[in-house]
C-alpha cells in the first residue's frame, strides 16, 4: 500500500511523463523527418476550412446551433448508461429492459427531431428557399 | 441485497399515472411529427383523453398506498389528492387551449405534450418523499412550462414571459438544489423519513445552525415557484406575457405542486423544526399579502391585476401553514383546489375577451360584456366573488378554514392583518365587476367572437366546481382531514 | 495518506455558488446571467461530490449526474428563449427587455 503522498501520486507523475514523452516524441520526429513546404497556404493558421482572417464576431447560421443542441442532449443522456453498466450484473434481465426501455425513450425523441427535418441540413435551406419564393410570388 | 433493487409490480402501479401521461405525451409529440395540419386538433382531443385515463389511474393507485421505488415515492392521500388537483387543473387546461389556439391557428402537438409532461413533474412532486425527487420533479415540470410560456415565438410578450420565468425560475432551483446538497451533506440521506430520523435524533443530530441553512435554502427555492413575498417579482411579467390558457395552467398547477411539496418536506423532513420557522413564514405570509393585494389596486391591465391577486392568494395559503397543525394542511388544501378553479376560470374568460393575440386585456376591454355574452359575463363574475371570497363560492369556505386555522394557532394579528387586506382586495376585483355590468361596450366588444365549445366546457366546469366547493365543502372536507392526519403522523 | 479536507471542497463550492448569485443580479448580458446559473449548479454538484466522498456514499456522484442531465435540458430550453427573444428584439441587454413594466 503507498502510504506517503509522493508515492500515491507517482504514477501519475509516470504518466504525465509518458504523455509528455509521447507528444514531444511525434512532434520531434515529424519536424526531423518530414519534408517542409513553405508556401502561402501551408503558413496560414489552420481554421478548420474557415476563413482564418475576418470579424471573429461574425454570426453563424442558428442551425448550428440546432445541430450542437442536439447533440449535446442525446450525448448527455448517455451519462446514465456508466452508473448503469456499473451495476449491470446485479441487475440482470431486469436492468436489461430498463435500459432498453430507457433508449426506446431517448429513440423517440431522435424520431421526432428526425421528422421535424432538425437533421436536413441542405433539404431545410432548399424548402426555405420555397417558402421564399412562394412569399415574393 | 439484489433483490432489493428490483421493483415489485405493485410499486408501478403506484406510479401508473405518471407512466401514462409519459406514453400520451410522447405519443402525441411522435404523432405531431408525422400528423398533416389540419388534424393537429385531434392531438388535443388525445392528450384530454391521457389526463383522463392518469385520472383514473391515479385513484386505482391509491388502493394499493404505500412506498416504492426505495421509498423515494409515497402515494398516500395527500399525495393522491394534489395528483387528482393538478391533473384536474391540466384537464381544464387543454379545453381552454383547444379553442385558444384554433383562434391563434397556431395548434400543434408540442403544446399538449408539454402540458402533459409538466403534469408528470407536477405528479411527481406532489408524491415525492425524496429531495432529488422533488429536484427531478421540479424541472421536470419547470422546463416544460419556460417553453409553454414562450409558445408565441414571434409574440413579444410571450418571449419576455419566457425569458424572466426561465431565468428566475432556474436561479430558484439552484438555491433549492444547493439546500438539498446541504441536507444530504448533514444527513447522509435525501429521504424525508430518513432526515427526520436524524435531526430528531438527539445523538445524530447535526448542528442548528447548518440544518437550519439548509431548510432555508430550499424554502427560497420553494417560495420563489409558489411566487411568495420577497421573490413574487418574476409572477407579474410573466403572468401578464404568456397566452391565456397557459398563464392559468402556470398560477394553477405548479403552484398547487409546489405548496404539495413545501408542505410534505417540512411536515415529514423537518417536522421537528417547526417551531424555528414560524416567525419567518409569519412575516413571510403577510408581506405576500400586502405587496399582492396593493399592486393590484393600481393595476389597468386585467393579467397583471390577476398576478398580484394571485400573489396575495399565496399569502393566504401561507397563513394556513404557518398555523401548523392538521387544520391549516387541511385548509391548504381546500385553499388550493378552490383557487385552481376560479383562477383558472378567470383567466380563461380574460383570454376569451381578449381576441386575437390578446389585444384586450386592460379592465377598460371588459366594458359591457354583461351586454353582449350574458352568460360570460355571469360567470367571470362568480370567479371573481369567488375570488374575493364571498359566501356560497368556493372562495368564500378556503378562506373560511385558513384564518379558522389561524385563530386556532392563536395567530391573532396574522388573521385580522389578513382579513383587512382582503377586503382592500375587494377593491379591484368589484373594478371588474363594475366594468363588466355598468359600463357601454366599447371596441373590445365588436371584436368578440362566441364562446368556443372547448373554452365552454372549462368555464362552465370550474364554475361548477366553485359553486360545489361554495355550497357543499363537506365533499372534500372529510378527506382533507384524513390526508393532513396522514402527513403528520408519518 | 493526505487528504484535501471536506471544508476546503465546500469553501469552495461556497464562493462559486457566491459569484453565480453575483453573477446573476449584476451582469445585464443575458448569456451572461444564464452562464451564472450555471455556475451556482455546479458548485452545487462539487458539494454533492463532496459530501458523497466524506460519506462513502455512490448516491451523492449519482445525484450529480442528475443534475448534470437537468442543467443540459435548461441549457437547451434557456438558450432557444433567448435566441427567440433576440430575433425579436436584437439586443441582449437585461435592462431593454421591459414591454411590460407599467
Amino acid at each position: 500500500m503507498p502510504t506517503t503522498y509522493a508515492e500515491t501520486y507517482f504514477p501519475l507523475l509516470i504518466q504525465i511523463l509518458i504523455a509528455l514523452a509521447v507528444a514531444g516524441g511525434m512532434i520531434g520526429a515529424s519536424a526531423f523527418v518530414g519534408r517542409k513546404i513553405k508556401d502561402r497556404v501551408k503558413n496560414s493558421p489552420y481554421e478548420s476550412g474557415m476563413e482564418p482572417v475576418g470579424n471573429a464576431r461574425e454570426r453563424y447560421s442558428v442551425k448550428f446551433y440546432l445541430v450542437a443542441m442536439v447533440f449535446i442532449l442525446f450525448d448527455i443522456e448517455a451519462i446514465f448508461l456508466y452508473p448503469w453498466a456499473v451495476v449491470y450484473r446485479e441487475l440482470r434481465l431486469f436492468g436489461f429492459f430498463e435500459m432498453l426501455l430507457f433508449i426506446a425513450l431517448v429513440l423517440c425523441g431522435f424520431f421526432y427531431i428526425w421528422k421535424k427535418g432538425v437533421l436536413d441540413w441542405s433539404t431545410e435551406a432548399h424548402g426555405e428557399r420555397e417558402q421564399e419564393n412562394k412569399r415574393v410570388a | 441485497m439484489i433483490g432489493n433493487y428490483v421493483p415489485h409490480g405493485v410499486e408501478y402501479i403506484r406510479i401508473l399515472p405518471e407512466i401514462l401521461l409519459c406514453i400520451f405525451g410522447i405519443l402525441i409529440m411522435v404523432l405531431e411529427a408525422v400528423t398533416a395540419e389540419g388534424q393537429k386538433r385531434m392531438l388535443g382531443v388525445l392528450a384530454l383523453v391521457g389526463i383522463v385515463v392518469a385520472f383514473a389511474a391515479n385513484l386505482y393507485a391509491y388502493t394499493v398506498p404505500g412506498q416504492a421505488f426505495q421509498n423515494v415515492i409515497t402515494i398516500d392521500a395527500f399525495a393522491t389528492f394534489f395528483r387528482g388537483l393538478v391533473l384536474v387543473v391540466g384537464l381544464l387546461c387543454v379545453f381552454a387551449s383547444l379553442g385558444y389556439l384554433r383562434r391563434q391557428h397556431a395548434e400543434s402537438g408540442e403544446y399538449y405534450s408539454l402540458i402533459l409532461f409538466s403534469l408528470i413533474g407536477q405528479c411527481i412532486l406532489s408524491t415525492a418523499n425524496e429531495l432529488i425527487m422533488v429536484f427531478i420533479g421540479l424541472e421536470i415540470s419547470s422546463i416544460a412550462t419556460y417553453v409553454l410560456a414562450g409558445y408565441f415565438r414571434d409574440d413579444r410578450r410571450n418571449n419576455e414571459a419566457a425569458l424572466k420565468y426561465f431565468l428566475l425560475g432556474s436561479f430558484a432551483t439552484a438555491f433549492l438544489l444547493y439546500g438539498i446538497a446541504w441536507c444530504y451533506g448533514l444527513t447522509g440521506s435525501t429521504n424525508l423519513n430518513e432526515i427526520h430520523r436524524v435531526i430528531s435524533d438527539p445523538g445524530l443530530r447535526p448542528p442548528v445552525v447548518l440544518t437550519g441553512i439548509a431548510a432555508a435554502l430550499i424554502l427560497i427555492g420553494l417560495l420563489f415557484k409558489v411566487s411568495a413575498a420577497p421573490f413574487q417579482i418574476w409572477a407579474p411579467d410573466v403572468y401578464q406575457g404568456a397566452a391565456s390558457p397557459v398563464t392559468a395552467f402556470l398560477s394553477a398547477g405548479p403552484k398547487a405542486a409546489a405548496f404539495a411539496v413545501l408542505l410534505r418536506i417540512f411536515m415529514t423532513g423537518f417536522g421537528s423544526f417547526s417551531f424555528r420557522w414560524a416567525p419567518l413564514l409569519w412575516s413571510i405570509a403577510l408581506l405576500t399579502m400586502i405587496i399582492g393585494n396593493f399592486a393590484a389596486l393600481t393595476q389597468s391591465n386585467v393579467k397583471r391585476l390577476m398576478a398580484y391577486s394571485s400573489i396575495a392568494h399565496a399569502g393566504y395559503i401561507l397563513v394556513a401553514i404557518t398555523a401548523d397543525s392538521q387544520l391549516g394542511i387541511a385548509a391548504v388544501m381546500f385553499y388550493l383546489a378552490a383557487y385552481a378553479l376560479m383562477n383558472i376560470g378567470a383567466f380563461v374568460v380574460i383570454g376569451h375577451v381578449a381576441a386575437k393575440n390578446e389585444r384586450y386585456v386592460r379592465i377598460e376591454d371588459l366594458a359591457g360584456l354583461a351586454k353582449r355574452q350574458p352568460a360570460t359575463a355571469a360567470l367571470f363574475a362568480l370567479f371573481v366573488f369567488s375570488l374575493i371570497g364571498v359566501p356560497l363560492t368556493g372562495g368564500f369556505f378556503a378562506k373560511f378554514y385558513v384564518f379558522r386555522a389561524a385563530l386556532e394557532a392563536h395567530l391573532v394579528w396574522l388573521t385580522v392583518l389578513g382579513l383587512a387586506t382582503s377586503a382592500v382586495a375587494a377593491f379591484y376585483y368589484l373594478k371588474i365587476v363594475v366594468a363588466m355590468y355598468m359600463k357601454e361596450p366599447g371596441e373590445s366588444m365588436a371584436d368578440l367572437a362566441p364562446l368556443s365549445s372547448g373554452t365552454r366546457v372549462a368555464v362552465w366546469a370550474a364554475a361548477l366546481g366553485t359553486l360545489i366547493l361554495g355550497i357543499f365543502p363537506s365533499v372534500l372536507l372529510p378527506f382533507l382531514s384524513y390526508s393532513a392526519s396522514m402527513l403528520g403522523r408519518q | 495518506m493526505h487528504h484535501v479536507p471536506l471544508s476546503w471542497y465546500l469553501i469552495l463550492s461556497a464562493i462559486l455558488f457566491a459569484l453565480g448569485i453575483a453573477g446573476f443580479i449584476y451582469r445585464k448580458n443575458i448569456i451572461t446571467v444564464f452562464m451564472s446559473i450555471e455556475l451556482m449548479l455546479n458548485a452545487v454538484n462539487l458539494s454533492f461530490v463532496a459530501f458523497a466522498y466524506q460519506l462513502r456514499q455512490v448516491d451523492g456522484q449519482i445525484y450529480a449526474f442528475f443534475v448534470m442531465v437537468v442543467a443540459a435540458a435548461e441549457a437547451a430550453v434557456g438558450l432557444a428563449i433567448i435566441l427567440t427573444v433576440f430575433k425579436n428584439r436584437k439586443t441582449l441587454q437585461i435592462d431593454e427587455i421591459d414591454s411590460m413594466k407599467l
